[in-house]
């Protein structure tokens, strides 16, 4: 897996800095949780690092990719896929499409096989195939036919992991993927996270449920006021008192 | 009889028009105001064509085809970095400059006198010179339209345009272009309406830029949004009730004068009620609410 690392990463929202010289190196297996205060800057490090905010100074690198200046489609066809924090899916198509419209380099997407469908009935045939798999490995096989926009909280959370493993990307950037679910849902979401890492998929992910980021973290980035502020093992990091105080309380 | 059968080749000219338009409108969630600029682009070459250099009937077609893809790029190109109000006042803009165009550039258009003696078409060395005829030959156009929209609404191609609507940024982490589908939509949309007003060109055999204004394209506008977006059947119920129902005020007897600010009166009237008790349209999928 190639890897992930931002230098000196600047930006400023109207006067308010949301990110002051942010220098990282992710690392190149795992899992790895954004922890932080609200405020702290950990959704614009990942809108930097995606190419949905442009930083006014520093680099994001993958491999041997300059990403900060990159379109957003470009920098996920590199192999970066992400979740957002207001859970966007498209409410309006079933579930199965959602997962489908994931899937990346589709022939029928372009204009010429979209009309004479060379090849793309078969392609759709695997393409829904491969969403049903990925469907079942998030746990809603049966919710297929389904709008998106009527799966509960806690579904949408799970059908956005699986959008985000059908594009096949190796880095998975995931915003809060076990903030605001049930009971019942964490453990569900931490379970599908490990398996993940399991297949060697690196995972990024930012949460404010420590016991979540506790469980499953192989290490743990603190940021606060737009810096990093501690990096490394969960039990080193969050067993500092004074960050699990001033940021964590 | 040949005024029915006039109604009709209208309504079918009228739907190509909607269905093109709803491509955009309706799939892809973009409104544009510029459906009868691109119309006026495929009647002026397909009319250029045709009688300055004796091409056929389908060759004016193809014509109209390739300028209104290469225009529709004029206002797509630019538009790539606007969204909702701001595209809108891009493709009303086009609209006027097209329009000011064809108005204007004499040498070329004869400006407000038109091109008169536009030939009628000839299609494999058949003359289509009858109504009956040109209601064939309308709604053969106007199911190719149909044919094309729905294809590409059914397809991976449309998924995109259908996500597109509600949420560009997601797209976007889904390796997906979004520009590159703004650009196609736009090009496929405006080639349709071209082809539309190829046929419209050399039905009536006299055009003027008056056939092509801001009013044409909302006109064209309102039928998808009052029968539907995004619905198989919307833009033709819209064409159909628009072109229809104004005619019946002819039979009211009521002077003309009146009977077309009446009409004016009727489109707003209507636009207005749907918005308030359907903004789905009559048969529609989606609604412009969001």
């Amino acid at each position: 897996m190639e890897a992930l690392r931002c230098d000196s990463l600047q930006k400023t929202f109207d006067g308010t800095h949301a990110l002051r010289g942010v220098t990282l190196q992710f690392p190149s297996t795992g899992i790895t949780a954004i922890i932080g205060p609200n405020g702290a800057g950990k959704t614009t490090l990942l809108n930097v690092i995606t190419g949905f905010v442009r930083p006014d100074a520093g680099q994001c690198f993958l491999g041997q990719h300059v990403i900060s200046r990159m379109a957003p489609h470009r920098i996920s066809s590199l192999g970066l896929a992400r979740t957002f924090q207001d859970l966007r899916l498209i409410q309006q198509i079933t579930v199965l499409e959602n997962v489908m419209l994931g899937r990346p380099n589709q022939r029928g997407e372009h204009l010429f096989y979209a009309l004479f469908r060379f090849g793309v009935k078969a392609e759709e045939g695997r393409n829904r195939e491969g969403a049903m798999r990925l469907l079942q490995f998030v746990g809603l096989p049966g919710k297929a036919d389904e709008l998106a926009g009527e799966l509960s909280y806690g579904e949408q959370k799970l059908l956005t992991l699986a959008c985000c493993m059908a594009t096949d990307a190796g880095i998975l950037l995931l915003d809060e993927p076990v903030s605001g679910v049930g009971a019942e849902m964490a453990p569900r979401i931490m379970k599908l996270l490990r398996r993940l890492r399991d297949d060697g998929k690196v995972t990024i992910f930012i949460e404010h449920n420590i016991s979540a980021v506790r469980e499953i973290a192989d290490v743990v980035i603190v940021m606060d006021e737009g810096k990093v502020i501690a990096q490394g093992p969960p039990e080193e990091v969050l067993g500092r008192p004074e960050i699990m105080e001033a940021y964590l309380a | 009889m040949d005024y029915i059968l006039h109604i009709i080749i209208l309504a079918s000219i009228y739907t190509s028009l909607a269905v093109s338009l709803d491509l955009l409108a309706g799939h892809a969630g973009i409104l544009s105001i510029s459906q009868a600029a691109f119309c006026g682009l495929g009647a002026y070459t397909s009319a250029l064509l045709a009688l300055r250099f004796g091409l056929s009937f389908l060759g004016g077609v193809l014509g109209g085809i390739l300028t209104a893809t290469l225009f529709s790029c004029l206002v797509s190109l630019p538009s790539t970095r606007l969204r909702g109000d701001y595209l809108i006042i891009a493709t009303f803009a086009f609209q006027v400059i097209l329009f000011n165009i064809l108005n204007n550039w004499i040498e070329l258009t004869r400006g407000p006198l038109g091109i008169t003696d536009i030939p009628q078409p000839v299609i494999l060395g058949l003359a289509v010179q009858s109504q009956a005829g040109f209601v064939a030959l309308a709604a053969a156009f106007a199911g190719f339209t149909y044919f094309v929209v729905w294809r590409l609404a059914k397809s991976p191609f449309g998924r995109v345009l259908h996500a597109m609507r509600e949420d560009q940024v997601l797209i976007q982490s889904f390796r997906k272009d979004a520009n590159r589908f703004k650009v196609t939509a736009f090009a496929v949309s405006a080639a349709l309406a071209a082809i539309a007003g190829s046929l419209y060109a050399h039905y009536v055999t006299y055009i003027d830029p008056t056939s092509f204004t801001v009013m044409e394209s909302i006109l064209i506008l309102s039928m998808v949004i009052i029968g539907g977006p995004g619905s198989p059947w919307g833009p033709l119920v819209g064409a159909v009730v628009l072109v229809t129902l104004p005619e019946a005020l002819r039979f009211i007897g009521l002077p003309s004068s009146v009977a077309a600010n009446l009409r004016q009166i009727f489109y707003g009237a209507l636009l207005v009620i749907m918005m308030m008790f359907r903004p789905r349209g009559l048969v529609g999928r989606y609604g412009f609410g969001r």
